[in-house]
């Protein structure tokens, strides 16, 4: 064999790449190695998709190819389906409960400033953060109370009997949140304290808060307090469960802080005295924002939760906007449809939570530094 | 609701309200004419009873007792500041002072009246436990009900009574035990069971939550006394008289024939009776520290017992309630008014 009849095989050029075989690539490969890999595996996926069809068809007919959407009473209610005419009807009084209608611009600015200063904070373009922050933290909410409670600057009272719906369970949840946090962290930072006294009162009460359900602390607050007090001294009931809420989350919150803080090594608070730094110095600069970081998604959680229990004030006869949809329920003139008010309750939680959910997510990814996995 | 019974609550409220019956007793007329309304304690919602309306403003029959009240003392039915309470808070909130009456649905009981420091001021609604059952049953009376599965709510006296009931007739059931009412009607529906059992006033509104309401019947007999009214702090008998009186306004209004229609025109009518009721004839409201037109103000801004009842759980309402029990004693039913004299 000569070396020229070798050569004259070799082609001179590269080959040009080809794509991969069909049956290997996109969605048809996709689903043939995840869903139709095999017999059993197949039959698998028939079934799941039947339960799906099963679900999914009649709960989309109900909600909205036979559902009624206009109207103003029951009578208005005449498919098949939902109707949510219920909904409709009342969701100024699920939104703001008993306030005046003429008032009720006062609700919608002071949540208009929330949301922008929530969103401001939020988005990482936007300068001056800090100041944002302080005014959040230490103006907003005086503006809130003089706007929602009136009484000064000629805004007609609305005393906190007339609160209720979606504006109570952000009320709740917003305070709680925003109260429970600081003093968890202080909680936290007592409790792994070296000094006995302040060790002990924070061990104490977090373990006592801890110990007693959510409801049997509105409850006390709500019908055993007001019998140990004089007649004359009347605090409000909405005041009352918000302490209840605040100092009940602060515990668990204290205890999500503390996992956080112990799972920065000694080595970062010696380095920090090495350096001449205090205590609340070495904490606020060197320990807590590593360990705040760690801890978001226990935070998060701890602040869903929150959220969600906040529905518990019903039992408290406070309208929360599970409470209200439920009194709405027992109107005669809407007897029946419990599923519609629940399904919106639901639908109203699930926003929020998730909304919640997902920006915690996305400040994960923003402030990783290397300790998270991928 | 009125059949939450929790003795060691009632025990532990009674301990409570014993070391309080001294001190929240003050005049309650003068704070409520200080303050400028009646606070008034209403379930979180029960239809017919108390549930906000479309527009936020609550309706029902215990609403229109706390509007009677604000009518008779402050001259304004709208001068109520309504208070939901749930079962359990009920008591409290009304020994500590958050409310000056408690009109919610709540079962009139010797321990009641006697170990919490209260006072029943009445009886707005007689109720008691009925039955309803499907129309294709054929059942006309409870007494056929042997053998029979009974839907209940779990936790509440109904229970109790049910059980008592059967045992007494001598017959057998099957109970269908649920947690919510609403769950309970679902099961109904589903055909879980024969029959439904609760409170009568509660036994329309369930009805109502069927998708057929046609096809199920509520039965005649009743097994239970529930007489339902307001409730007032022992030791202000001034204004526990204010309460009874406006309730007893109402009734003889019904009584003489006087509504909120006509009250214009009859107030100088020349029967004695009339003219006492609504002032035209001596002061009655004197000795209660009201004005003289004490009635006279219910009467129009209330309207008198049948109107009140027609209006929030009657055949003029959606819950379709037959009077029953609460006619007139003139018609048949117990309700009965002293005279004003």
């Amino acid at each position: 064999m000569s070396i020229e009849k070798t050569l004259s095989r070799v082609t001179e050029k590269m080959i040009d790449s080809r794509p991969a075989p069909s049956d290997s690539i996109g969605a048809v490969a996709w689903l043939r190695s995840n869903l139709f890999a095999g017999p059993i595996n197949t039959l698998f996926t028939l079934f799941a998709l039947y339960l799906v069809y099963l679900l999914v068809v009649p709960s989309l007919q109900w909600a909205l190819i036979d559902a009624s959407w206009s109207g103003t009473s029951r009578e208005d209610c005449t498919g098949e389906g939902a109707c949510w005419v219920f909904i409709s009807a009342r969701l100024d009084q699920f939104i703001y409960g008993f306030y005046p209608s003429e008032e009720t611009w006062r609700v919608d600015i002071v949540f208009a400033v929330f949301a922008a200063l929530i969103a401001w904070l939020a988005i990482p373009k936007l300068p001056a953060k800090g100041w944002v922050a302080i005014v959040s933290l230490a103006v907003f909410p005086f503006i809130a109370y003089f706007l929602l409670h009136g009484g000064s600057f000629g805004l007609e009272i609305v005393g906190t009997h007339e609160w209720g719906g979606l504006m109570l369970t952000l009320v709740l949840a917003v305070v709680g949140i925003v109260a429970a946090l600081p003093l968890g962290i202080l909680l936290a930072l007592g409790r792994r304290s070296e000094m006995p006294i302040v060790k002990s009162i924070c061990v104490v009460f977090i373990e006592f808060w801890r110990g007693v359900p959510l409801i049997t602390v509105l409850f006390m607050a709500s019908v055993m307090l007001p019998l140990f007090v004089p007649g004359e001294v009347n605090l409000d009931k909405l005041v009352r469960a918000l302490i209840g809420i605040t100092l009940f989350q602060s515990a668990y919150m204290a205890e999500v802080v503390r996992g956080g803080l112990q799972a920065i090594p000694k080595g970062q608070t010696e380095a920090g005295m090495a350096l001449g730094l205090g205590y609340w110095r070495n904490m606020g600069l060197i320990v807590l924002p590593q360990a705040l970081k760690l801890m978001i998604p226990g935070i998060v959680n701890t602040f869903i939760a929150l959220f969600k229990d906040t529905s518990l004030v019903l039992i408290i006869g406070l309208f929360d906007l599970l409470a209200i949809v439920q009194a709405g329920l027992a109107d005669p003139k809407w007897l029946g449809y419990s599923i519609e008010g629940y399904a919106f309750v639901a639908l109203v939680f699930w926003v929020f939570c998730f909304s919640m959910s997902r920006y915690s997510q996305y400040l994960e990814r923003l402030l990783h530094t290397g300790h998270k996995k991928r | 609701m009125h059949n939450n019974k929790k003795p060691l609550l009632i025990a532990s409220a009674a301990v409570l309200a014993a070391s309080m019956a001294t001190g929240a007793s003050a005049a309650t007329l003068d704070s409520v004419k200080e303050k400028g309304f009646v606070q008034c304690g209403v379930s979180t919602g029960l239809p017919g009873f108390s549930a906000p309306d479309d527009a936020g403003n609550w309706q029902g029959l215990d609403v229109d007792v706390c509007r009677g009240v604000a009518a008779a003392v402050l001259g304004d039915a709208s001068k109520v500041r309504y208070v939901p309470l749930t079962a359990k808070e009920r008591f409290t909130a009304l020994q500590s002072g958050e409310i000056d009456v408690l009109s919610r649905n709540t079962t009139w009981t010797a321990t009641r009246d006697t170990s919490l420091g209260l006072n029943f001021a009445g009886v707005n609604y007689y109720d008691g436990q009925g039955f309803m059952v499907s129309k294709d049953l054929g059942v006309a009376s409870a007494k056929e009900l042997d053998g029979a599965a009974v839907c209940i709510q779990s936790g509440t006296t109904t229970e109790l009574n049910l059980a008592d009931y059967f045992r007494l007739n001598d017959m057998s059931f099957e109970p269908v035990v649920f947690d919510t009412s609403d769950q309970t009607v679902k099961g109904f529906e589903a055909g879980r069971c024969d029959v439904l059992t609760s409170d009568q006033s509660q036994l329309y509104a369930l009805r109502i939550k069927l998708s057929d309401p046609a096809s199920a019947m509520v039965l005649p007999e009743v097994i239970s006394k529930e007489p339902l009214g307001p409730v007032v702090r022992q030791g202000d008998d001034q204004w526990f008289n204010i309460v009874k009186w406006t309730l007893f306004a109402q009734i003889n209004a019904e009584e003489m024939g006087l509504s909120s229609d006509n009250i214009e025109e009859k107030k100088s009518d020349t029967n004695p009776n009339v003219a006492r009721l609504v002032g035209a004839d001596g002061n009655y409201g004197e000795a209660m520290g009201l004005p003289a037109d004490w009635a006279y103000q219910v009467i129009k801004q209330v309207g008198n017992y049948g109107q009140m009842f027609e209006r929030n759980v009657g055949t003029g309402s959606a819950l379709g309630i037959e009077r029953g029990l609460n006619a007139l004693w003139t018609d048949g039913g117990v309700q009965y008014a002293p005279p004003v004299r």
